[in-house]
């Protein structure tokens, strides 16, 4: 029953393609960052997915009277760019897809990690955002590079699946399952592949033990 | 070939495989709440597609609601807006809506099982990461995002790899005044935050086989605080007696049928875990968090661990014990209390409600601490009555409020304030989880209740002669 990938061929595109992205990236050296950080709930009451961005670590980024908080790295305009690299365990926590909305809205399109939390993960993956994780040294190499020169840019080469500091060369492979690859190259999500299934399923349902 | 109870389960549900990508998988009921739902419905419209199997999707309404004057309009007009917005929409595609007002209303992991609609060896999925709670019935659950919640309104279906396997044995016996929370925690504590990322887990041995359904789904609902996907637990007389007679339960010759089926449902006893731990239920003490993630607790009478003893970075150690307002080597056992709060789909339920009371009879809410109790859904607000709980807790100077999430996080007006310090029963203590700035400490019903009485983070076991 198993199905090749290339048999997938009706998908319309759901969201942006990802191929190559060269950019400069925002440091944030912090473990365990959670999904009540990346976004709290009290910002979840939206029926529509507009605006996350402005919220994207809210209580990290904005002291109680809305002033911006000096000290946080989204405030520091020495930093920018679209790709975040988080500490380990990024991602924890709930299942909100907000979260992964946020991290986009902002301008994100590639979040680094040396291990992320499995919701999260699958939630970017599912709206066109790419985790990419990496071993905990290059992790610390990345670091130290953006931190020695915030310009240092960074490119994440989906189809060769590798990422690379371009100022020293350093370079490190990714794994992604060849499906969500071809998802993300062409912009494609799964609804339309499921819904092509739709006889198999039913079929399938009518069939169940209960 | 011997198979884990997660594989028959899973591979059961297996409609497609794709060579290099994930596992088509059926999914058996989907329960829908109003915050991660309405813009999977808003994509449906915009595909102009319905939802396929409107008879295996459930909604109701908890994570947004008010607790007290229910009755009332909403007054936030936001959460109003989301509360209409999942009426409207289950109208609209012919799902079964129990909203704020209607007698099955309440958090969606507590009526699912309630009602029946979780049973063993189905594959139940929501939007919310909690929905691990229901592997407590040997079901396969587990929380996802809102373009999942789409798919599966669309064709009821996910696509996901199928996980690594995990097994937790704990044996022999819980100690006096150790409750099915304390050994959620204690495993999380041992695991880390995310020492089970990659994995479904099943729990085993004598501890999860004593344990009652309430217990069982405290621990499987707290999977998901150690990365895990979800947790399940093999059934066995304890949920069959469960189960049976509830509203969704099968009937007659298909009770017959579906009892033969669940007698299927446990791991062979040669299948190979990729994983395994091992507990003794006798180390186990009650728990309690010292910092901003559930991994960090510890046995209550401990002291907070040195940065030079935890695993992980030390920047991330002393940011979280900063925000806490804690220093390391500390004790837990005497700081103070501003706030408890019993309730959530961790310990929302009557046997939790049980343990408060057991604690509390006889003695008298301290009087600067705030105590909110919030019932899981109206049954367990009926029984709590029923039971003379209520009683026993008014004498004691608490009150009871409404079903809802309430303040597990903090959508509604039950927030701790900035600073404030909250033994609560729910599963996160993430910074702000309860409130901008809350600081949040889990632990056990038993733990809440001596902490509503005394004011302080104090041992139960020294409050109580005799617990339940």
């Amino acid at each position: 029953m198993t199905k090749k990938i290339g048999e997938i061929k009706n998908n319309k595109m759901a969201y942006d393609k990802f191929n190559i992205l060269r950019s400069t990236a925002v440091p944030l050296p912090i473990e365990n960052v959670d999904t009540d950080q990346l976004i709290p709930a009290r910002f979840l009451k939206a029926t529509e997915r507009i605006g996350f961005g402005d919220n994207l670590f809210r209580d990290w980024r904005y002291n109680a009277d809305n002033t911006p908080k000096k000290d946080f790295v989204l405030n520091n305009p020495i930093y920018g760019g679209k790709i975040l690299v988080g500490g380990k365990n990024f991602g924890s926590g709930s299942s909100r897809e907000h979260a992964a909305w946020a991290v986009y809205d902002y301008g994100f399109r590639c979040v680094v990690s040396s291990f992320f939390a499995d919701i999260f993960k699958n939630n970017c993956l599912n709206i066109g955002v790419l985790p990419v994780q990496v071993s905990p040294e290059f992790s610390e190499k990345l670091f130290a590079a953006i931190h020695a020169d915030p310009k240092t840019e960074i490119e994440v080469n989906l189809p060769a699946q590798t990422i690379t500091i371009l100022s020293t060369g350093e370079k490190e492979t990714f794994e992604i399952s060849p499906y969500k690859k071809d998802n993300m190259l062409n912009g494609f999500d799964d609804i339309d592949y499921l819904q092509s299934i739709k006889g198999e399923i039913e079929e399938f349902a009518a069939n169940l033990p209960l | 070939m011997s198979k884990t109870l997660f594989d028959k389960v899973w591979d059961t549900h297996v409609i497609r495989k794709i060579e290099g990508g994930p596992d088509v998988l059926f999914i058996d009921r989907h329960l829908v709440h109003e915050v991660t739902s309405p813009v999977a419905f808003l994509g449906l419209k915009t595909r102009g597609i319905k939802v396929l199997y409107p008879g295996r999707t459930f909604a109701t309404a908890d994570h947004n609601t008010p607790t007290i004057n229910q009755h009332l309009p909403v007054a936030d007009p936001l959460s109003a807006n989301q509360l209409q917005a999942l009426e409207q929409n289950s109208k609209e595609y012919g799902i079964s809506y129990w909203g704020l007002g209607h007698q099955k209303n309440g958090i969606v992991h507590v009526i699912g099982p309630e009602y029946g609609i979780t049973q063993p060896g189905a594959t139940i999925v929501c939007g919310d990461s909690h929905t691990s709670t229901h592997g407590a019935f040997g079901a396969i659950a587990f929380g996802i995002g809102t373009s999942e919640v789409e798919m599966v309104l669309a064709t009821q279906c996910i696509m996901q790899p199928k996980p690594k396997k995990m097994r937790i044995s704990i044996n022999g016996k819980l100690g006096f005044g150790v409750t099915p929370k304390d050994v959620a925690l204690y495993i999380i504590s041992k695991l880390s935050t995310s020492g089970a990322t990659g994995y479904f887990v099943e729990y085993a041995g004598e501890v999860f086989e004593n344990m009652s359904m309430e217990g069982r789904m405290t621990v499987c609902n707290m999977s998901i605080e150690m990365g895990a996907r979800g947790g399940m637990i093999a059934p066995d007389d304890t949920t069959i007696n469960y189960v049976k007679g509830r509203e969704f339960t099968p009937k007659g010759e298909a009770w017959d049928k579906a009892l033969a089926y669940y007698k299927t449902l446990k791991t062979d006893p040669d299948a190979v875990f990729d994983k395994e731990f091992t507990f003794d239920g006798a180390d186990i003490e009650p728990m309690i968090t010292y910092g901003t993630n559930p991994g960090m607790g510890m046995g209550i009478s401990n002291d907070i661990p040195d940065a030079a003893h935890v695993e992980g970075g030390a920047a991330t150690y002393e940011k979280s014990l900063h925000y806490m307002g804690f220093s390391e080597g500390e004790h837990m056992l005497g700081k103070k209390v501003d706030f408890v709060f019993v309730g959530s789909c961790t310990n929302g339920r009557i046997e939790d409600f049980r343990a408060f009371t057991s604690l509390v009879k006889g003695k008298h809410k301290a009087d600067d601490v705030t105590v909110w109790l919030v019932p899981g859904s109206h049954i367990v607000e009926s029984q709590i009555k029923e039971e003379g709980l209520l009683d026993i807790l008014t004498e004691a100077g608490f009150s009871l409020r409404q079903p809802g999430c309430s303040a597990c996080l903090a959508m509604n007006d039950d927030k701790i304030p900035a600073g404030k310090y909250a033994v609560s029963t729910s599963n996160r203590n993430f910074e702000g989880r309860q409130g901008p700035g809350a600081r949040t400490m889990l632990a056990s019903p038993l733990v809440a209740a001596a902490a509503a009485i005394t004011g302080r983070v104090t041992d139960p076991r020294t409050l109580i002669e005799e617990l339940v």
